[in-house]
């Protein structure tokens, strides 16, 4: 069988039909909403984000300090068995300059654009990161390898959310 | 070997288009239709049913196995759906061999159905569920972050650029002018990918897939069986699976070691010893452009930071000594998720056979590899298949 000589399926259309009418379809919004239960690690993190700490998760046999932290050891797959502070800096893993928002729509003309990036904290181990976003740099100064630290948001405002931190911001000297 | 060999018999395949007008059972129907055809069969020849289809929020339709199961001919059937995001479209012929090499069932359909229009403003917004709820979501995170956060990574390992990388692209565009199901088939420039817009940096637009809609449909026979089908039967002779963890951001993003230890284990059940020598011809995964590179060094197919001097090279041209996506791809023939990855199987089913028409690499091929990618930038899916 070669496919060059096939009458292939799925009919194309264009979204504008729809606008117009020519074609008809259902649009609904289901709303429904979620309430995500924590746990005991990552609720005792967001309790310590809370008081402008980050705390992991050590595991006595491969002796990882995990952030996020785990109940669990996903490696041993056992128990994780201490709680440990580590530092709110860190190092830039890797970063993006994006354009977007989540839905695909684009940033507002003028709008600076959104700065993820993986970091890697200290005091955890060698190349745990976490997501989030970096902040007070211009985007084509950040570099990989760059050292980091949090940019709180004031006590009375934190919430206990991974948003308390509100951006990690290069580390001056 | 304690396993029934298993053949690759028929292959069907619909358009690939950025809104079908048929829903996502209507295009299942099409592209099983077409493969039982293909190889003369009808669906009371057929056993077994595997189904892949990707997430449910595409389409807005919880259970989508379920109901895509009719459009599938999945009726009264012993049936099963198979889901790992990207990487379902291997997944679900993975699953089609395990149903008849295990002995269970002579003949399996392997259907692979998406619908991604079906999801405002953008499909794209339905990943955003994927990352974790707690300490990820509430950054607003786009899918393109963690492609672009990858992308990235691997650039500044192995010292790529955006250039070089643009090339696979450009390649696989190209390609797919020759495929009849192609979606985004297009003659451009590395300056064309460098040129147009800037989402997520290092990602332009034209370094990804589009969102599609579209079916892709194969059958599955037991040795025995094969035989009174076809003459010309491709066989499944490895596969292989693996997953990584969740925790994606304490992974080394630079290199898919899941993709290694999936290759390994296809490489091991076909006998394959080198891969770099023996596998002809392949279908890595290519969602990004960047990614058909990080995947042939995750399939051993390149060394590691090396699979870009291929591309340089010429090496995975059509013409060339080591085809890679001479389909087009998820680049140029499009990426309704699921169908996209059993796409890729079908390809080579049709390279093994000589009859890829006007994609035809030369040197009649006697093995190669399809793959696939997915969940949370974790999962590798692999066949290895012989003629
Ligand atoms: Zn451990």
């Amino acid at each position: 069988m070669e496919l060059d000589k096939k009458e292939l399926g799925a009919t194309h259309y264009k979204e504008s039909a729809l606008k117009e009418g020519k074609l008809l379809s259902l649009a609904k919004q289901p709303k429904l909403q979620y309430a995500w239960d924590n746990g005991p690690a990552i609720g005792r993190y967001l309790e310590e984000l809370k008081e402008g700490r980050i705390i992991a998760r050590k595991c006595n046999k491969c002796r990882r300090i995990m952030i996020p932290p785990r109940m669990f050891c996903e490696l041993c797959w056992r128990p994780t068995d201490e709680w440990v502070y580590v530092k709110d800096t860190g190092k830039v893993n890797t970063f993006s300059i994006c354009y977007v928002n989540w839905d695909a729509s684009r940033i507002k003309k003028g709008d600076k654009p959104h700065l993820p990036a993986v970091i890697e904290i200290d005091g955890a181990s060698e190349g745990m990161g976490i997501l989030h976003v970096l902040g007070e740099v211009e985007p084509e100064k950040i570099k990989i390898g760059m050292k980091v630290k949090a940019a709180w948001k004031k006590p009375e405002e934190r919430e206990g959310a991974i948003t308390d931190i509100l951006y990690f911001k290069p580390v001056r000297g | 070997m304690a396993y029934q060999k298993v053949a690759i018999v028929g292959a069907g395949i619909t358009k690939f288009v950025r809104r079908a007008q048929e829903t996502g059972k209507e295009l299942a129907f099409q592209a099983s239709k077409m493969a039982l055809d293909s190889c003369g069969m009808t669906i009371d020849d057929i056993e077994s049913v595997s189904l892949g289809t990707a997430p449910d929020a595409f389409d807005g339709v919880h259970m989508k196995g379920e109901y895509l199961s009719d459009g599938s001919g999945g009726w009264r059937k012993p049936y099963m759906r198979q889901f790992v995001g990207g990487g379902t479209g291997v997944f679900a012929p993975i699953h089609g061999w395990l149903h008849v090499a295990s002995g269970m069932f002579d003949t399996c359909l392997v259907v692979c159905s998406e619908k991604m229009s079906s999801c405002y403003p953008h499909p794209q917004g339905a990943f955003k569920t994927i990352f974790d709820h707690t300490t990820e979501q509430a950054l607003d995170p786009t899918l393109i972050w963690i492609f672009a956060l990858e992308m990235n990574r691997f650039m500044s390992t192995y010292g790529i650029t955006k250039e070089e990388i643009a090339q696979v692209s450009v390649k696989n565009k190209k390609n797919a002018m020759d495929h009849p199901a192609a979606q985004l088939p297009m003659e451009i420039t590395v300056d064309d990918v460098m040129n147009s817009e800037t989402l997520a940096w290092p990602v332009n637009r034209l370094d990804i897939s589009p969102a599609s809609d579209g079916a892709a449909a194969i059958v599955l026979a037991s040795e025995h069986a094969s035989k009174r089908i076809t003459d010309k039967p491709v066989w499944i002779d490895g596969v292989g699976w693996n997953l990584d963890t969740a925790y994606w951001a304490t992974r080394d993003l630079s290199y898919p070691r899941y993709v290694e230890k999936a290759a390994r284990m296809a490489y091991d059940m076909a006998g394959v010893v080198e891969p770099k020598r023996e596998i002809e011809i392949a279908e890595p995964y290519d969602p990004f452009d960047y990614k058909e590179l990080h995947h042939m060094e995750g399939l051993q197919l390149a060394d590691r930071g090396k699979a870009v001097e291929m591309l340089l090279d010429g090496v995975t041209q059509r013409d060339g000594d080591r085809p890679m996506c001479p389909s087009g791809g998820a680049l140029g023939v499009g990426n309704p998720i699921a169908a996209t990855g059993l796409m890729k199987v079908i390809e080579i089913f049709l390279q093994l056979r000589g009859e890829a028409g006007k994609r035809q690499v030369p040197g009649s091929p006697r093995c190669g590899l399809a793959q696939a990618w997915g969940d949370l930038m974790q999962v590798g899916t692999v066949v290895v298949l012989r003629r």
